[in-house]
C-alpha cells in the first residue's frame, strides 16, 4: 500500500505500545468537577448558573458569546459550589464553575434526539453542533460550528478526517477509531452535509494499519476515501495533512477554507454524531494517560472538569522521579505545574515524564538540521537569532508567523537551542504590536 | 494539595533527539581516522609528530583563549579544537618542520576561530586559515614534498601529481600519476590528501551519522568535473582528465571534510548548492589558469566569505507561499 506524506518533518520515538492495546475505560465521575468557562479558541462563555443551583448532566452552564466561542455543559449532576477563578491547564486563572456530585448522574429531562440525522439541513446541523459546545478535540479547540460554516465565497469540496495522531504516546484517537468506527463515519457524513462538501478523506498513519483496514471495510461503497499516511511528525498538522492528501497548499496566513478543505479530528466528528443523533453535548472525552511516570497507563473516557490528580490516581498514581506533567503530547503539550487543574475539551492526554531537563545549550553550529526538518519550510535558527537580537522585522520577513510551533526544529537541534521558545516569544511580540497598531 | 514545586514548567517540545554538538564533532574525528592511519602508514613518524603538534597546540590555544575570554573550559571537550588540529595537520606537507605546524595551529584557533567568538561564530574554516598563514609565511617549506615510504625514488626532485601537471607539463610528457595511485594514496602530497580511498571510507561514516550535507561534496565534484571536463574534451593532450582532478590534491578532503564544515557553510538548501558549485569552479579555475598547482584551500576560503550573503538571498519557499512567476 502506497503511503502519502509531506516533505521534511521528523520521526520521534512513538511509545504508543504502552496504551495502544488498552480498550477505552470509563472513569467514574469524580466527587467534584471544575469546569472552566473558557476551554476553546475565542471568547469565554458567560455563566448561566450561580452558586447553589442544581444542575443535571449535560445542562448548559455557560453560553458561548458570539461566533468565535463555545457553550459549556455540566458533566455531572449536583449542586454548583461556586463560580469563580480557578486553576486552568493554560496556566492562568479562568472563571470556572465548580460542581459537587450528588452521585445520581441525573440526565436532562428532555433530550433532543434526532432519529434521522442525515436528513437535517446544514443550518440545523450547525446549530446543533454549536448548541452542544463542540470544539476541535485534536488540541487546538477551535469552535467546530465555525469550521462547519465556510464563508460563501470559499466553497468547500473536501472534508479531511484526521486520524493521524502523530504525537508520541497518545492513543486516544486510535482507540476511538477501533471502537467507534461507525460513529466516526456517520459524524464525518454529517460534517460533509453541513459544509456541502463532495468527498470525505480519512487520513490514517501507517502505524495504525488495523484501524486503516477497519475504516476501509466499513466505508466500502460510500463516497469516502481512506488513505494511509507515512508515520511522521507532524503528519496531523492541518496544513501538512492537506498537502499530504491533496497536494493543495494553504496560502500563508490563510485557512483550509482557502483551498476548499475542512479538517476534522476523529474525536470531533464522533462528538458531532453524539450531539446530533443522541442529543449529547460535549461533556466527556477520551484521553490517553501515559508516560513513564504513570503506574498504570490507560485510555480513559473522562468527564470534563475532572482534576488531573484524580485521573492520575485512577491510573495507579504517579511514580517517583516524575518531573514533568503534560497536557497533550510531548511535542506540543503544555507542561503543568499544578495537578489540580481540570481536564478540558482540548485535553488529548495527560503524560507524566521523567526527562532530564537541563540540556547543555551550545552555540548554533549551522548544521541546518532545523531547516531540513521544518515542515513549513522555515529557517528556525535564523528566526530564533532575529528574536534573540530583537530584530523582529527580519523575523517577520523570514516567515516567523508561519511557524506552527510543532517543535521539529528543537527536537532535532544538536545544540539543544530553545528554538521554539524564541520563536514563540517573537510571534507574541509581533502579534501584540500589530494589535496595538490596529487599535 | 500537592506542593507546587513538584513539576517543572518548560516550553514545548519536551522531547529532544539524542544527537548533540559533541557527538557530531566526535563523529567527524572518527571519520578522519582512516585517512590519518593511511598517512601514518605512508609517512610514519613525520606524520605522527605533525598530528601531535597540531592537535595539542590547538587545544592549548583554545584553552588560553577561553581563559582570556572568561569562558568555561567545558567547551574544550566539545571536540571542535581537536578537529581543527587534525584537519590542519592533514593539509601540511609531511616534511614541514614541527615548529611551523605549531605556529599554524595557533593561528588556526586564534585568528581562525576565537577572535570571532569561538565555536559557531567564525566565518572561515579555522584549519584553512592556519594553512593559509603557513603558505604565506613559509612558502618554500609548504611546497617541499617527500615521497611516501612506499616509493623508492630520488627525493630531490619529487613533486605532487598536481605540481607535475602544472610545472612539468605532465600530460604531454605522459608522466601523469596513474589514477590507481591517486586513489590508494601511493603519491606525494599533504598528509591527508594522499589516499582518496581512506577519505571516502571516513566520509561514508559521516553520511551515516548525518554529519555532512551531501549537496556540498556532490556539488563540488560535479562542478569541478564539468569545468575541467570541458577543457579536457577540447584538448586532452594539454589538460588532465576530470577524474584526475577529482582524485588529485586536496579535492576529496576539501569537498568532504573542509567545505562541509557546518559553521562556515550556508544553512539554506539553495545557498548550499551555490556554495558547492562555486567551490568546484574556483578550484578548476585556479588549477588550470592560476599561479598555484592547487586551489582547494583558497576556493573554500573565498566561498566562506560568501556564506552570509548566500544565506541572506536564498530563503527557502515557505509552505503556501506563492511561487514566483
Amino acid at each position: 500500500m502506497k503511503t502519502k506524506t509531506f516533505p521534511r518533518g521528523i520521526h520521534p520515538p512513538e511509545y504508543k505500545d504502552i496504551t495502544a492495546n488498552k480498550p477505552i475505560e470509563v472513569m467514574p465521575p469524580p466527587e467534584k468537577v471544575f469546569i472552566p468557562l473558557h476551554q476553546h479558541f475565542g471568547k469565554p462563555a458567560q455563566p448561566l448558573v450561580k452558586k447553589g443551583d442544581a444542575v443535571c448532566v449535560g445542562q448548559k452552564i455557560g453560553e458561548g458569546q458570539g461566533l468565535f466561542s463555545a457553550s459549556v455543559h455540566s458533566s455531572i449532576s449536583g449542586k454548583v459550589l461556586s463560580v469563580e477563578d480557578y486553576f486552568h491547564p493554560l496556566g492562568m486563572p479562568i472563571l470556572t464553575v465548580s460542581i459537587e456530585n450528588d452521585g445520581e448522574d441525573r440526565p436532562l429531562q428532555e433530550i433532543e434526539k434526532t432519529e434521522e440525522p442525515l436528513s437535517l439541513s446544514p443550518k440545523e446541523l450547525c446549530n446543533k453542533v454549536k448548541d452542544a459546545g463542540i470544539v476541535g478535540l485534536g488540541g487546538a479547540a477551535f469552535p467546530t460550528a465555525v469550521k462547519l460554516s465556510p464563508p460563501k465565497d470559499k466553497p468547500v469540496d473536501m472534508i479531511i478526517i484526521n486520524g493521524c495522531e502523530c504525537e508520541p504516546f497518545l492513543t486516544a484517537d486510535y482507540r476511538l477509531m477501533l471502537e467507534f468506527t461507525d460513529d466516526i463515519l456517520m459524524g464525518a457524513e454529517l460534517a460533509r452535509i453541513a459544509t456541502g462538501a463532495k468527498r470525505i478523506i480519512v487520513g490514517i498513519e501507517d502505524n495504525k494499519k488495523d484501524a486503516y483496514a477497519l475504516f476501509q471495510e466499513k466505508s466500502a461503497g460510500k463516497s469516502i476515501d481512506v488513505q494511509l499516511l507515512k508515520t511522521k511528525y507532524p503528519q496531523g498538522a492541518e496544513k501538512n495533512l492537506i498537502y499530504a492528501l491533496l497536494r493543495r497548499e494553504v496560502p500563508r496566513g490563510g485557512l483550509p477554507f482557502d483551498v476548499g478543505v475542512i479538517v476534522q479530528n476523529v474525536g470531533t466528528v464522533k462528538a458531532i454524531w453524539d450531539a446530533v443523533h443522541k442529543g449529547k453535548p460535549l461533556y466527556e472525552r477520551v484521553i490517553t494517560v501515559s508516560g513513564p511516570g504513570i503506574k498504570d497507563p490507560k485510555n480513559l473516557l473522562v468527564r470534563i472538569g475532572t482534576p488531573f490528580q484524580e485521573v492520575i490516581d485512577f491510573c495507579g498514581g504517579i511514580e517517583d522521579g516524575t518531573n514533568i506533567l503534560l497536557m497533550g503530547g510531548p511535542m506540543m503539550g503544555l507542561s503543568q505545574w499544578n495537578p489540580e487543574a481540570p481536564v478540558i475539551k482540548g485535553t488529548s492526554g495527560i503524560l507524566a515524564l521523567k526527562t532530564p531537563v537541563s540540556f547543555k545549550e551550545y552555540e548554533c553550529i549551522g548544521c541546518s538540521r532545523c531547516v531540513e526538518h521544518c515542515p513549513m519550510g522555515l529557517v528556525p535558527t535564523r528566526l530564533a537569532k532575529h528574536v534573540k537580537y530583537n530584530h523582529l522585522k527580519g523575523a517577520e520577513e523570514w516567515g516567523i508567523l508561519d511557524c506552527v510551533e510543532c517543535g521539529s526544529c528543537q527536537y532535532t537541534c544538536p545544540a539543544k537551542i530553545y528554538l521554539v521558545q524564541w520563536i514563540r516569544l517573537g510571534k507574541n511580540i509581533i502579534i501584540s504590536n500589530k494589535r496595538k497598531k490596529s487599535a | 494539595m500537592m506542593p507546587n514545586n513538584l513539576f517543572i514548567l518548560q516550553s514545548s517540545p519536551h522531547f529532544k533527539d539524542k544527537d548533540s554538538v559533541p557527538k557530531i564533532m566526535y563523529a567527524v574525528i572518527i571519520s578522519l581516522m582512516p585517512a590519518v592511519l593511511a598517512s601514518l602508514y605512508f609517512f610514519r613518524f613525520k606524520a605522527l609528530f605533525l598530528y601531535l603538534a597540531c592537535v595539542i597546540t590547538a587545544l592549548i590555544t583554545e584553552a588560553l583563549f577561553l581563559l582570556l575570554r572568561k569562558k568555561s573550559l567545558d567547551s574544550l571537550s566539545d571536540g571542535s579544537a581537536i578537529i581543527t588540529g587534525l584537519l590542519l595537520a592533514m593539509t601540511l606537507p609531511p616534511s614541514l618542520p614541527v615548529e611551523h605546524a605549531v605556529i599554524g595551529a595557533v593561528m588556526a584557533i586564534a585568528i581562525g576561530k576565537q577572535v570571532f567568538g569561538g565555536l559557531g561564530q567564525n566565518i572561515f574554516n579555522p584549519a584553512l586559515v592556519g594553512r593559509a598563514f603557513l603558505q604565506t609565511a613559509f612558502p618554500v617549506a609548504m611546497t617541499t614534498w617527500i615521497p611516501p615510504i612506499t616509493q623508492k625514488i630520488n627525493t630531490a626532485t619529487f613533486a605532487t601529481p598536481l605540481g607535475n601537471l602544472k610545472f612539468q607539463d605532465a600530460v604531454a610528457q605522459g608522466t601523469l600519476s596513474p589514477l590507481k595511485d591517486l586513489f590508494f594514496g601511493n603519491i606525494g602530497g599533504c598528509l591527508g590528501e594522499t589516499s582518496a580511498l581512506a577519505l571516502l571510507v571516513g566520509a561514508c561514516y559521516l553520511f551515516y551519522k548525518r554529519a555532512i550535507d551531501w549537496r556540498i561534496p556532490v556539488g563540488i565534484i560535479c562542478s569541478l568535473m564539468v569545468f575541467t571536463g570541458m577543457f579536457w574534451l577540447i584538448n586532452p593532450n594539454k589538460y588532465a582528465s576530470p577524474l584526475f582532478h577529482v582524485l588529485a590534491g586536496g579535492l576529496i578532503i576539501g569537498a568532504f571534510f573542509m567545505a562541509t564544515d557546518m559553521v562556515t557553510s550556508p544553512v539554506t538548501p539553495l545557498g548550499t548548492t551555490i556554495y558547492a558549485l562555486g567551490i568546484g569552479v574556483l578550484v578548476g579555475t585556479i588549477r588550470l589558469f592560476g599561479g598555484f598547482p592547487e586551489g582547494v584551500m583558497y576556493s573554500i576560503l573565498l566561498m566562506n566569505t560568501a556564506v552570509p550573503l548566500l544565506n541572506q538571498f536564498t530563503r527557502p519557499r515557505i509552505l503556501g507561499e506563492r511561487r514566483k512567476k
